[in-house]
């Protein structure tokens, strides 16, 4: 084979590797990348029922309720409440009072039905995004400590009971 | 005392990794040996000191030195000794420390061992991991000393996160940055040869067990890593497609494409250009691997420390190692052409495709990790890329490429004969669709994709061992000759073929317990039970347990299938009190076919209604490691294979003076 068709042949191959991997990416650009919404923007452009979306707030303290396997509670920014449903075991640091992102679609009724949530790795951080977020509501002003970080009671004696 | 001695030859370090940086360089350029030589004593001297250095983070963690600040921040008296030890590592200074410790272990290898390098281009090698040494050393001392002191010392520390002590875990970031640090090695020959203006098959041949050094490092580390979320994180998986997993991913795929490649310069000195140009980027993104996970930019439980200052210090190194090579690249690449010439049908085109492909791979998974950070930074929207992306753009494309794993093996160098191996590879193909349809009808059928995969995995493990028969002759000569000739095949051909198989294993698990994979929650009281994939487990009990630095509710769940008792299943939830973290144990329960996953719910939220049990079923699963650990072995073989080739001209080189004299 003559160099200059070899040349043609290479080239020819990596245009048609970067051709599929190029559509292939727009086209699960177009179909799986979540937004990430607090719950002001949520309420005020709601995703379609379709969408893949994140949402991320804090846990409204008093609003968990548990029936069986179900959870239901609040995302809020101290703005704007947002009724969460999720059906499955919570992360272990998912506490009241405290930053947390969920994934999943919002419903026509405005119910965020969630297929995962997610809460914050250690007693300290907050997930950024959600840091950003309680800092556009005014939920968290600058130079105050973040929301949530305080101990609730029941962890503050060290003790870990029922 | 100790930790003064510790940072004392830390600066130390740093003056002697610049006068290694520039002296050699400069001999280099001189044709002037005592000045080349130098090299060797500056990489014997900066590998003494920073072992120094390294000995005293660890000596203050193992004796819990609380007037050393790193150590308040991450480690505890009540720790058991080897999260102590492992704790050194677990952190960002102290994980910085055994970089730049690895990176003078790696360049004192090459001075001991390159004694027959030609003398200018060790000399440019130790002078570029010297340069590489004193970016790290600069960032550790201006931003992470870990021996900043706290006085008056505290009670007690802080603890390592619970999360991360664990034994796998404490391995997992040394394999990785064994795999980062080589590398690191293959770049500096790869800058070395750029500015020597030559690439031989005799750099290849140096450059070849290094890279295989860091790739299968790498992969064991990335494979431990995944075990170590499959049990530890108690969702059931053992990849989530999280930018800090891809960012360890990328510079493994790139390494298996630099690996292919420097057989091809070795052989056939062809692609030389590319191949260098390969070596820059697995470095580089071995850098970005150290560095994003460090940096804040993405937060996990990698991410040690958010600091702006440090962020910024990053990106300029980065900026100057990645921008700095390419640019010497651009410029001094085109001098590398030419190269042996080969066939359409060939193993150089399989290479060349192997390399299109798992480049545009790396591509893919570059897009999905960085996409959100830009877009963030251009448009402020925040996005997640998930898993759904990745499935519909790496795994697509990795078809392919599993497909021509299987061919290129028995492709001749130069111009293969696809007529004569057509047979061959008309029964691997047949044989594994065959297997494929059985399993998709034993796991209870299936998507198209997923039989797909199984039937690739098939593929890999049946062409591989007819690659091997064909190798052996086997039944077209007596079976007692073929047996000599599998024992007369050199270790590199098993290095191969283990690690094309190990690929084809691990697809199995990584299919089945993707796929066909089961989840059920329920709440139980005890004495009530649950049913999932055939088995049932009951709950018998929850019980407290104090631990070493934690406390724990345990459940008791007995597990029985088609009425033989099978033991119990005992999950755990802890509660580690100085660091306020709870965490979840999984048990599980592992067999060939299929692992069997409890994990605890949250007992305070358990009220009448019982206590939340979560079990997974998870199908093939333990294949994924039993294949990544025949991958590591077919990489550990290759590295201890002779290079044969290499000593023949070790000895004409020495006999070649002898007519002169």
């Amino acid at each position: 084979m003559k160099p200059k068709r070899k040349r043609l042949a290479v080239v020819a191959a990596a245009l048609l590797c970067l051709g599929g991997a190029t559509a292939l990416v727009l086209t699960a650009f177009d179909e799986s990348l979540a937004y990430f919404y607090s719950p002001m923007n949520i309420v005020a452009e709601p995703p379609g029922p379709q969408q893949p979306v994140r949402l991320g707030g804090l846990v409204a303290p008093g609003s968990v309720e548990r029936t069986g396997t179900d959870v239901r509670f609040i995302v809020t920014d101290e703005v704007e409440n947002v009724p969460v449903f999720y059906s499955g075991i919570l992360p272990d640091l998912f506490r009241e009072g405290q930053g947390v992102v969920v994934e999943g679609k919002l419903s026509r009724g405005g119910l965020f039905e969630a297929h995962t949530v997610l809460a914050k790795h250690d007693e300290n951080y907050m997930p950024a995004e959600v840091a950003d977020a309680l800092k556009a509501s005014g939920a968290w002003r600058h130079g105050e400590p973040p929301p949530g970080v305080t101990l609730p009671p029941e962890n503050a004696g060290g003790g870990y009971t029922q | 005392m100790i930790p003064e001695i510790g940072h004392f030859a830390l600066v130390l370090a740093f003056i002697v990794a610049i006068a290694q940086g520039v002296v050699p360089l400069w001999g280099a350029h001189k044709g002037a040996g005592r000045l080349m030589s130098f090299a060797d004593q500056a990489s014997y001297l900066q590998f003494g000191l920073l072992t120094l250095s390294f000995a005293a983070l660890a000596h203050a963690y193992l004796v819990s030195d609380f007037t050393v600040l790193n150590v308040v921040q991450n480690s505890h008296s009540l720790k058991p000794i080897l999260y102590k030890f492992a704790g050194t590592w677990g952190n960002h200074e102290g994980s910085l420390l055994l970089w730049v410790w690895m990176l003078a272990l790696f360049g004192a290898a090459v001075a001991l061992f390159g004694k027959n390098l030609p003398p200018s281009l060790r000399a440019r090698v130790l002078a570029v991991q010297g340069i590489i040494a004193i970016g790290f050393l600069a960032f550790m001392l201006a931003t992470s000393n870990p021996f900043l002191r706290e006085i008056p010392p505290p009670l007690d520390g802080n603890d390592l996160n619970p999360l991360l002590q664990d034994p796998g875990l404490a391995l997992h970031p040394p394999l990785l940055y064994v795999g980062y640090v080589g590398f690191s090695l293959v770049f500096s020959f790869a800058v070395a040869a750029l500015i020597e203006g030559r690439i031989d098959p005799a750099w290849a041949r140096w450059v070849r067990p290094w890279t295989l050094v860091a790739w299968t490092a790498l992969g064991a580390g990335i494979a431990l890593g995944a075990r170590w979320a499959y049990y530890e994180l108690g969702w059931g998986g053992w990849w989530f497609w999280d930018p800090v997993e891809n960012v360890s991913f990328m510079p493994w795929i790139v390494g298996t494409a630099l690996l292919h490649c420097v057989s091809v310069v070795e052989k056939r000195e062809a692609f030389r250009a590319w191949t260098v140009l390969l070596a820059i980027l697995a470095f580089s993104l071995s850098l970005l691997g150290t560095f994003i996970v460090r940096s804040g930019l993405l937060t996990s439980v990698h991410a040690f420390a958010v600091d702006p200052e440090r962020g910024v210090f990053i990106l300029v190194l980065l900026f100057i190692a990645i921008g700095g090579s390419l640019l010497l690249y651009a410029w001094r690449a085109p001098t590398l052409t030419g190269g042996g010439s080969f066939g359409l049908v060939s193993r150089e085109s399989g290479l060349l495709l192997n390399n299109l492909l798992l480049s545009t791979a790396t591509a893919t998974v570059l897009v999905g990790t960085l996409y959100p950070l830009f877009l963030d930074m251009i448009t402020g929207e925040v996005v997640s890329v998930g898993p759904p992306f990745y499935n519909k753009t790496f795994v697509p494309l990795s078809i392919p490429l599993f497909v021509l794993m299987g061919i290129g093996p028995f492709l001749a160098w130069k111009k293969a004969d696809l007529g004569r191996v057509f047979n061959v590879l008309l029964i691997a193909a047949l044989a594994s669709m065959a297997v494929a349809a059985v399993a998709a009808v034993l796991l209870g059928g299936g998507p198209v994709m997923a039989v797909i995969f199984l039937g690739l995995s098939a593929w890999l493990v049946i062409s591989s061992a007819l690659e091997m028969a064909e190798r052996v002759r086997l039944f077209r000569i007596p079976l007692g000759d073929s047996w000599a000739r599998l024992k007369g095949l050199p270790r590199r051909q098993w290095g191969m073929t283990l690690a094309h198989a190990g690929m084809g294993i691990a697809i199995l698990g990584m299919t089945g317990s993707t796929v066909w994979k089961d989840e059920r929650i329920e709440t139980l009281q005890i004495g009530q039970s649950m049913e999932i994939a055939g088995y049932t487990l009951t709950l018998d009990s929850i019980d407290d347990v104090v631990g070493p630095n934690y406390q724990s509710e345990m459940a008791t769940l007995s597990v029985t299938y088609g009425g033989s008792d099978l033991g119990v299943l005992q999950p755990e939830r802890r509660f580690y009190p100085v660091q306020q973290m709870p965490t979840t144990e999984a048990a599980i329960r592992i067999s060939l076919g299929g692992d069997l996953y409890a994990v605890l719910g949250d007992t305070r939220a358990a009220g009448a209604q019982g206590y939340l049990v979560r079990v997974y079923y998870e199908p093939l699963v333990i294949w994924i490691w039993i294949g990544t650990v025949v991958l590591t072995l077919g990489g550990i073989i290759s590295i201890a294979a002779r290079q044969p080739r290499l000593a023949k001209t070790r000895q004409r080189v020495r006999q070649a003076p002898q007519p002169a004299e």
